[in-house]
């Protein structure tokens, strides 16, 4: 993987990336070990602050802070990375389609997206919510939520679509007997990968902050943990005013760490996969 | 199958620009008739400035676009007809295209040799890599290249001059009857475009292959067309053959094209300028 | 003294990307000078490094690019400005003294405000404001076959002629002493190319500037050059009085260049020369053309011909100049 080492040698921000999702990732591995059951309440004595028996302290409702922010951090990344890779699918499909295909074709598509796009997210996602109170899961939460977030991006993809579409290779592509599928995948996904990436990172970011409010305002299984819900049991035990600050100072802090931790990983993969940068690695 | 390679019969194009408010429209091409026989590979030269319509001309006869009005026929086949897939792919192999910069016609992210591949599997039902490999091999050889050169390359590893017969050797492999050549020499160093421009001469001697040649350069028309249109805001205004139409041309515009050629020669090149001092074209 | 003195310039672009370290040795130990009332032309193909000794004499390099070494100096109003180590004077210069007609002139013109603006923004402010200046400013255009009404429009609506010649007039209407020329003519067609020509030569003629024209076209050299300098990777091969060096051309790639010029009415078969232009990133050792030249021996591959005077008057950098055949 001599591509990882010359990121992680030569590229500060990767290596940044790699350390602070390194963090998060060794925190969710650890969430396999622990010792209390997640949904469990009153396990341990409550409003403990930090010490050597629980390094974050514990919760008012009797759970330990940093247990409970392990698996909540596993289940707020698992719901983000499941949004985001459905909806890029979406998103790529649509937009490479109607960019390639062009004409009345791309217009229909494009205004069905548009249309799509202009859905406002937390009231369609509260209906789902009211409608499906029992059978909601995060899961179906998340599907719900990754059919909302693929319109802005598919545009883009699609712009790039039509341009590739008048390039003079796409075609020399076709008078050499490629097929539509062939170019589409070989000659002119390298180009919108970059954006793909891109927007996948910022979906999950998206995601991730869908998910943190609605879990803060109480719409979500609320005994499943996760980053928004622990910020919302503190909430409604007023923990801030109690005192209680660990409660929400290191969810919130995690948080921070996990963005950050996507966003350099995001920069920094993303400017070696553009096309432009690779070229100038090949010498052209 | 007729006597004709290719024929256009009045053929025209018109072109709708402008908004949804103003919109108007362009006569790219008006009128334009000529044919290229079967029995007889030539090469046709296609001269003009920008406007005249000689791109219009060649995205027509690559089936690109369709004329407004007349008729082209590929092969006695009226090219308006071909809807199936499977005409249209018979059709392709027929004619193929040498675009005017290689750099924009490969993909600078893929490798050369992929659309070379392409080529053969596509119209040479090529199976096996072995039977790709040698059909691309032949048709490198025969623009003076190798496979073993061209192997696993990317477009900027090669010069303007080597890319070009590459993309020359890719549109002789489905062995075609017609070559459109737009504009192929204009983006390649002087000191590379005489081999390009003597590869179009081996194509027609050898390999019996005719050859539309699109260009605003006279000099290489000269050098290597049979015969020749000049054409101006689509229409014709001279045709003929070459030697006889650039020695002596009759038409007015001919006459100007032709005297606002520098020749390469100090003592003739800087006595037009100096007499154009005095008398210029200006709009 | 000489309008331009160039004396042992490198230029070269350092890239890096991910640990790979990239020297392209763009210009490479060049020495010229530009005299007076003159035209000097500069002449290579792609990649010969014509474009980047322009930029840098002209002092528009940037980092990757960096000038490594030599020098290169104006001499402005009877005052010697060093471009890269007299930056502020170079900068009152621009425009009044030094000034450049660039290939496409949407480079200059700002397609959304109207010509009258790109004028004011760059010329303009170097003029002196008085009476005349209205009618000298209509004259200016006048000789360049413009109407003044131009000023009013906006560049697209008009021809790509007339936007050639307002950046003519540009270039020329604070009267500089040196023009950079680069390819101002390689995008037009061949009857508006012939009076662009004309008019650049006329201006010269007018106000007997110094003029640096590039292009790869040889035919628009012998058409308006006095002299000619030639380029190949980097380095200058030949120099020397236009006429002469198309007459007897003592570099083997000038001969080449100029004998594989079509031309009406000879329909005697021309060659290309084999292999290609080198990268200049890992150029051939010694005289840099010897992979491709007819003529090599031993001594071309060891050692750098120097750039010494030749039988046309002006300098050839070749172990066996002279011997090239023009067929």
């Amino acid at each position: 993987m001599k591509i990882l080492r010359d990121l992680l040698r030569y590229n500060r921000e990767f290596l940044a990336g790699v350390v602070l999702l390194g963090i998060i990732l060794t925190m969710i591995g650890l969430s396999l070990f622990s010792p209390f059951d997640e949904r469990t309440i009153f396990a341990v004595p409550p409003d403990m602050p930090p010490s050597l028996d629980h390094w974050f302290g514990t919760t008012s409702r009797g759970q330990d802070v940093f247990w409970q922010l392990t698996a909540a951090l596993r289940n707020t990344l698992a719901f983000g990375i499941l949004v985001a890779v459905i909806s890029r699918l979406i998103a790529l499909v649509v937009g490479l389609t109607s960019g390639y295909l062009g004409g009345k074709v791309d217009q229909a598509i494009m205004a069905a997206n548009d249309t799509i796009g202009a859905l406002p997210h937390i009231p369609i996602l509260l209906l789902v919510y009211f409608v499906m109170r029992d059978q909601m899961s995060w899961v179906v939460l998340a599907l719900v939520a990754a059919l909302l977030g693929w319109s802005h991006d598919s545009r883009l993809i699609r712009s790039v679509a039509l341009g590739l579409r008048t390039r003079e290779f796409t075609r020399h592509a076709v008078f050499s007997g490629m097929r539509t599928l062939q170019i589409l995948v070989r000659e002119h996904l390298p180009y919108v990968v970059p954006i793909l990436f891109f927007t996948a990172m910022n979906n999950l970011i998206w995601a991730i902050g869908l998910e943190v409010t609605l879990s803060i305002l109480g719409f979500s299984d609320i005994n499943r943990p996760s980053v928004g819900g622990m910020i919302y049991w503190a909430n409604s035990h007023s923990a801030m005013v109690s005192g209680i600050w660990w409660w929400i100072a290191f969810p919130m802090v995690f948080v921070v760490i996990l963005f950050l931790g996507l966003f350099m990983l995001a920069m920094s993969i993303n400017e070696y996969i553009d096309p432009r940068s690779r070229l100038a690695r090949m010498g052209a | 199958m007729s006597a004709h390679v290719l024929q256009l019969d009045h053929v025209s194009k018109r072109f709708a620009i402008g908004g949804f408010f103003s919109r108007q429209k362009l006569q790219a091409v008006n009128d334009v008739s000529f044919t290229l026989s079967a029995d007889r590979p030539e090469i046709f030269a296609v001269v003009g400035e920008s406007g005249s319509g000689k791109s219009t001309i060649a995205n027509m006869i690559l089936g690109t676009e369709l004329p407004s009005s007349g008729e082209l026929r590929f092969d006695g086949r009226d090219i308006a007809t071909l809807r199936s897939r499977r005409d249209r792919e018979a059709f392709i192999a027929k004619v193929q295209p040498v675009f005017q910069n290689p750099f924009e016609a490969f993909n600078p992210l893929t490798r050369i040799d992929e659309y070379l591949f392409a080529t053969a599997r596509r119209f040479k039902a090529a199976r096996s890599f072995d039977q790709k490999q040698h059909l691309a091999d032949e048709a490198l050889q025969r623009v003076g290249l190798s496979l073993a050169e061209i192997r696993g390359r990317f477009p900027h590893e090669l010069s303007g001059g080597q890319l070009q017969r590459v993309a020359v050797a890719r549109a002789l492999i489905p062995e075609p009857k017609l070559i459109v050549a737009d504009e192929p020499v204009s983006m390649i160093d002087a000191s590379l475009r005489m081999s390009i421009v003597n590869l179009f001469r081996g194509l027609r001697d050898e390999l019996k292959v005719s050859i539309v040649y699109i260009t605003h350069d006279l000099a290489t028309a000269y050098y290597i067309a049979d015969r020749i249109i000049i054409m101006r805001k689509g229409v014709v205004v001279e045709q003929g053959q070459t030697r006889a139409v650039l020695d002596n041309p009759t038409h007015p515009y001919s006459i100007a094209l032709k005297n606002a050629v520098l020749p390469p020669d100090p003592a003739q090149a800087s006595a037009i300028i100096r007499a154009r001092e005095t008398h210029m074209h200006l709009p | 003294m000489p309008a331009l003195t160039i004396d042992r310039l490198k230029a070269y672009y350092v890239n890096e990307h991910f640990g790979l370290k990239r020297e392209v040795r763009a210009v490479d130990d060049i020495s010229l000078v530009v005299r007076r009332n003159e035209i000097y032309g500069l002449a290579g193909e792609s990649s010969s490094g014509k474009t980047s000794l322009i930029k840098t004499l002209a002092g528009a390099i940037r980092p990757p690019m960096r000038v490594i070494d030599g020098s290169v100096r104006f001499n402005f109003g009877g005052e010697s400005v060093d471009v890269y180590r007299q930056p502020d004077r170079m900068r009152q210069a621009r425009w009044r003294h030094l000034s450049y007609i660039m290939q496409g002139s949407m480079n200059v013109l700002n397609p959304v405000r109207r010509v009258k603006h790109s004028f004011r923004d760059f010329a303009f402010r170097h003029m002196d404001p008085n009476r005349d200046f209205q009618d000298r400013v209509v004259e200016h255009l006048r000789r360049l076959q413009l109407a003044p009404g131009v000023l009013e429009a906006y560049p697209h609506q008009l021809s790509g002629g007339m936007r050639q010649r307002l950046t003519i007039a540009l270039a020329t209407i604070c009267e500089p002493e040196f023009i950079v020329a680069d390819e101002p003519t390689t995008a037009l067609d061949v009857l508006v190319q012939q009076d662009v020509l004309a008019l650049i030569k006329e201006v010269q003629r007018r106000l007997r500037s110094s003029v640096v024209f590039v292009t790869h076209d040889m035919s628009v050299h012998a058409a308006i050059t006095d002299r000619l300098g030639v380029m190949y990777a980097g380095r200058l091969v030949e120099e020397g009085p236009t006429a002469r060096i198309f007459a007897e051309p003592q570099h083997p790639y000038t001969a080449h260049l100029i004998a594989s010029l079509p031309r009406i009415g000879d329909a005697r078969i021309r060659r290309s020369l084999p292999g290609k232009p080198p990268a200049l990133s890992d150029p051939p050792s010694g005289c840099r053309f010897h992979p491709r030249c007819p003529l090599a021996i031993a001594r071309c591959i060891k050692e750098v011909p120097e750039m010494l005077p030749s039988a046309t008057g002006g300098r050839v950098a070749c172990h066996r100049a002279g011997e090239a055949e023009v067929t």
